[in-house]
């Protein structure tokens, strides 16, 4: 398992946040969850400018098993989605927490920042799922 | 309780990531899906299918007892050691199980049938074997590793006894014989297979399965589990029980026309439901599909035709072709555009023939 690094928060169902130093919201969805997900085949993005809230699903991710919906940390309005996944999805596979990002959101309630995890309990999560 | 083969161990030492599969703790894969399909469709590669059930049949009317159980014909079974694959109804002509039937004596048959349906299947079998006294043995003292890909034969030949080679490799498709493995191993060498390559099924006593998987991996067969195994058989063209086939479905509507055979004087169970079927006009037909744009078909989607709705059957990304296909049971009348309801996008799919790869390729028009 790769290293998660300290500057991002998460949610249980694996998605991560980093505040960027504009402010805005990038996400993705963690190491961990691209591999229990196995080889990524497609992704489906949200267009830019769609408004997202957290608990309603902003993006899928198809590996060649299963559709995942994936979750956005924050609600807000999407300013940017990363091209690159729709030729290449396996980035994710392969750089979870770099090129492998989402979307990036402009967050319109940053107090739901405090609500997710910090990379210590989310690493405490996952550890505990593998039991 | 979820029950292990054999080899279980020896997965998780490969670190495989293990799945529930219908009461069975298996491997998924290794690694990459992926690639563990691309080495099947490219050189060799084996799955432990030890929680599929080995059922053998004895008895001086066991063929009888067959041409009553099955809807495809053991007679064409002339020659000892060859194979068939049938499905076997009930009255109704829907399908309890597909298997295939090896013919190893006049009073000697074995069965491979489905791991999920194995309760149901025993007792289907034990109690129509009951007229014609022939005695049903599982055989749980067998594990059993299918070997696949255009390298497959070579390797596991390599691994035989000198006296075997020449006589195994001659062995036909869909025809097995007994040979000796590394170390003395008796093997059962079946030319079968679920992945559309050439390869063997190859049938081990327990105890020996675990050697037998350590000398296949050194020879450099990549173990696979079975995430690839479930895309090589769509790519093939071969049919899930469970999701493109169960008891509510007939042959007639399960693409399985071919494995029936309704040869004169025969009355197996479920000719006469099926012979109605047919004479009434199949309702629905089970299709290939294609879908050119981005995304991935998957089990249970709708699809819309203009006879109504079907519904897709198995549906995956297909590695060979690095795009998605699927079987779909429609409306038999249905013809022109279809259209399969993603999360609520409507998105166009082809008609095509299956399969949709044949030796390691694409095939036309896919």
């Amino acid at each position: 398992m790769s290293e998660i690094p300290g500057d991002l928060k998460f949610l249980k169902s694996h998605e991560w946040a980093r505040v960027e130093d504009n402010g805005l919201i990038r996400v993705g969805i963690s190491d961990h969850a691209q591999e229990q997900l196995g080889d990524l085949v497609y992704v489906e993005l949200p267009e830019v400018g769609a408004s997202v809230k957290t608990g309603v699903g902003a993006a899928t991710v198809e590996s060649v098993k299963a559709a995942s919906d994936i979750y956005s940390p924050v609600s807000g309005e999407v300013v940017e989605v990363n091209e690159i996944l729709s030729d290449k999805p396996e980035t994710i596979n392969e750089d979870a927490y770099g090129e492998g990002w989402l979307f990036v959101v402009k967050a319109s309630d940053r107090a739901e920042l405090d609500e997710l995890l910090s990379a210590d309990d989310y690493a405490e999560l996952i550890e505990h799922e593998d039991d | 309780m979820t029950d292990k083969t054999v080899l279980n161990a020896t997965h998780r030492e490969l670190g495989a990531r293990m799945v529930d599969f219908g009461g069975w703790d298996m491997p998924i894969s290794y690694g990459s899906q992926i690639e563990e399909h691309h080495a099947v469709r490219r050189d060799a590669g084996m799955f432990d299918v030890s929680h599929m059930t080995v059922v053998d049949l004895h008895g001086a009317r066991v063929r009888d007892f067959l041409r009553h159980l099955l809807a495809n014909s053991v007679d064409k079974l002339k020659v000892q050691g060859k194979a068939l694959y049938s499905c076997m109804l009930n009255e109704q002509g829907g399908v309890i199980d597909d298997l295939i039937v090896y013919f190893l004596g006049d009073e000697f048959f074995r069965l491979v049938v489905n791991a999920a349906t194995r309760v149901k299947d025993l007792a289907w079998i034990e109690q129509q074997a009951k007229a014609f006294n022939v005695a049903v043995q599982e055989r749980p003292d067998f594990a059993m590793i299918a070997v696949q890909g255009p390298n497959a034969r070579a390797k596991v030949i390599g691994l035989l006894h000198e006296v075997d080679r020449v006589r195994i490799e001659k062995l036909g498709r869909f025809a097995a014989a007994a040979a000796q493995g590394p170390h003395g191993v008796p093997l059962f060498v079946a030319r079968t297979g679920y992945t559309g390559e050439d390869g063997f099924e190859i049938i081990v006593p327990q105890e020996q399965a675990v050697t037998l998987w350590k000398e296949l991996a050194a020879a450099g067969v990549a173990p696979c589990g079975l995430g690839a195994r479930d895309t090589l058989r769509l790519e093939a063209g071969m049919n899930l029980y469970g999701q493109d086939m169960d008891e509510t479905v007939t042959p007639w509507e399960a693409a399985l026309t071919w494995t029936i055979s309704l040869d004169e004087g025969r009355d197996f169970i479920g000719r006469k439901a099926l012979e109605a079927q047919k004479a009434a006009g199949v309702p629905r037909t089970m299709v290939g599909l294609v879908m050119d744009e981005k995304g991935v078909l998957r089990h249970g989607q709708k699809v819309l035709t203009n006879h109504g709705d079907g519904e897709i059957l198995s549906g995956s990304f297909a590695p060979t072709l690095n795009k998605s296909v699927a079987f779909a049971r429609i409306p038999a009348a249905a013809s022109g555009d279809l259209r399969v309801d993603i999360r609520g996008r409507e998105v166009p799919v082809r008609l095509v023939k299956f399969p949709f790869v044949r030796d390691g390729k694409p095939c036309e028009g896919i």
